[in-house]
């Protein structure tokens, strides 16, 4: 009932892939329909794939399953364990509208949240939460905006501010719904070089977008959604597969 | 200076003061949660709801408190079941909850053909508060206060981001049912300060000026309790030299204080606009 109490920290499992998923459906709670139908990939580690399809297709729905939010049918395992045995291992970064932006906190603040995850009930962030909060800040190029009220930032720096909570909390599978949605090219640039830096280290990236003009060059590969299920790749996109569980392509 | 100190020569206005600040100050705090997570209207939920709780507790010979602190805990557990699915809205389970509770105690007071034993419920008698009365809220206000100390971190980021929250784990509903847990007990204590009608005000209008000034939440926190403190004092000097009922003159004062918050935020708002 109380995980995040438990300050769980298990050892990922020797070998395996970050990501496991074997989803038969996943439905919003109180929703006739299922939103998504047999969804089987492996994601290895440090692999940066993209979850492309258009509004609707089941994009958000994959990540939020993945990081716990709704309740599925079948197995998830991320770095070998099942979902919630760790929860520091995955980062969510939801859409820009999930969060209330006119909360009296400030951008240090929310970057600080990403740390709540290491210290549980009743501990306080202590000089080194705060200093990898201060270092991630500037390094998003937000230092200058570090005590201003989140709802006034723009897009693009909520955004990275959001990145910054979720490279805080450490976490070896990043997810990231739309992160690059009508954001500024300054953004951009800083996001596209810590995905990049993030790589380097070894995480892994799933990340969900409906542009498919910059697949090839910024990622591994591509999984294609529609109408809540894996399909083949429309208009010949030339990306590395990911191999299914049952090991034919995607 | 002579006006300052002549109320306190009595010492029903002492305890009566000790009693309006411990409740002003708490309600205040919590208040900022409630204004914040758009549940104001929960707290006026809560207070009316107690009504029945008081009433079976004097039929029954059980203490008022308990009575009342039980239906409003029932209450606040009601309304976080009925909506925790989404099938049916928070606004509308406070509603359905509320009127039935409080109908129910009406009903109850009618078949007991009195309403005399409960007008100080209903409406707050802070000058009968008694020394007991003073020690129990006293013990009620820190209770609620270093919950909210030793839980802020939990309380905020539930607050405005419960997505983030679940995916490390830490379940807000739980964080919720808690909170309203502590609205119970805060409403119930502070029903001998302003009664069941006016409780409510106290939690919502202190915090929603202090929004209107501040956008950091210690702050506004801070803010809040100072609005609160100032109303306490002020409404129980203006029932002591004009003779008019203290809970509600503390609520009238909150009430003038937020307008006064609102008139400045609104020509501050202007003036950045220019």
């Amino acid at each position: 009932m109380f995980p995040y109490g438990n300050r769980r920290h298990v050892d990922p499992v020797a070998g395996a892939p970050a990501l496991e998923l074997d989803l038969d459906s996943v439905s919003y709670p109180g929703a006739a329909t299922l939103a998504l139908q047999q969804v089987h990939l492996s994601v290895p580690v440090g692999a940066r794939v993209a979850l492309v399809g258009h509004n609707g297709a089941g994009k958000s729905t994959l990540l939020k399953a993945i990081a716990g939010l709704l309740p599925f049918s079948g197995r998830v395992r991320v770095c070998g364990r099942p979902i919630g045995a760790c929860h520091h291992r995955v980062a969510y970064l939801p859409q820009h509208g999930e969060i209330d932006w006119r909360f009296p906190i400030d951008l240090r603040k929310l970057v600080l949240t990403g740390r709540y995850v290491h210290l549980g009930w009743l501990r306080r962030p202590a000089q080194q939460d705060h200093a990898i909060c201060d270092a991630l800040i500037a390094r998003l190029g937000l230092a200058q905006m570090a005590g201003r009220q989140i709802s006034q930032l723009s897009g693009g720096q909520q955004q990275r501010a959001l990145l910054a909570r979720a490279l805080a909390q450490e976490a070896e599978v990043l997810l990231l719904d739309e992160p690059l949605i009508a954001v500024d090219a300054e953004t951009r640039a800083v996001m596209a070089a810590v995905m990049d830096e993030l790589r380097g280290r070894g995480r892994t990236l799933l990340v969900a977008t409906h542009d498919v003009s910059g697949l090839a060059a910024e990622f591994d590969s591509a999984v294609f959604l529609s109408e809540g299920r894996v399909v083949p790749a429309a208009g010949g996109e030339a990306m590395q597969r990911l191999r299914t569980a049952d090991g034919s392509a995607v | 200076m002579n006006w300052l100190l002549a109320p306190l020569q009595f010492t029903f206005m002492q305890t009566g003061l000790l009693a309006a600040l411990l409740v002003g100050v708490t309600c205040a705090v919590l208040g900022v949660y409630v204004v914040l997570r758009r549940m104001a209207f929960i707290g006026d939920a809560l207070a009316h709801t107690a009504l029945p709780g008081v009433v079976v507790a004097y039929l029954y010979g059980w203490n008022l408190f308990v009575g009342a602190l039980a239906a409003g805990l029932l209450t606040a557990l009601g309304i976080g079941w009925i909506s925790r699915r989404a099938t049916v809205r928070e606004d509308t389970a406070i509603g359905v909850l509320f009127t039935a509770m409080f109908a129910l105690g009406i009903l109850m007071l009618s078949s007991m053909r009195s309403y005399r034993d409960f007008t100080h419920i209903l409406f707050g008698n802070i000058l009968g508060v008694t020394r007991a009365d003073l020690l129990l809220i006293a013990a009620m206000c820190a209770l609620v206060l270093l919950v909210l100390a030793l839980f802020h971190k939990e309380l905020e980021l539930t607050s405005f981001d419960p997505l983030h929250a679940q995916v490390m784990g830490l379940s807000p509903d739980l964080v919720r049912y808690g909170l309203l847990a502590l609205l119970a007990l805060m409403v119930v204590t502070g029903l001998k300060v302003a009664g069941v009608v006016l409780t409510s005000a106290l939690l919502v209008t202190p915090a929603a000026a202090a929004a209107m000034l501040t956008n950091r939440l210690p702050r506004m926190m801070a803010i809040a309790a100072l609005l609160a403190a100032c109303s306490a004092t002020a409404g129980l000097y203006a029932s002591y030299y004009f003779s008019v009922a203290a809970g509600s003159a503390i609520v009238l004062t909150c009430a003038l204080l937020f307008g006064a918050a609102w008139l400045y935020h609104s020509v501050w708002q202007a003036g950045a606009a220019r």
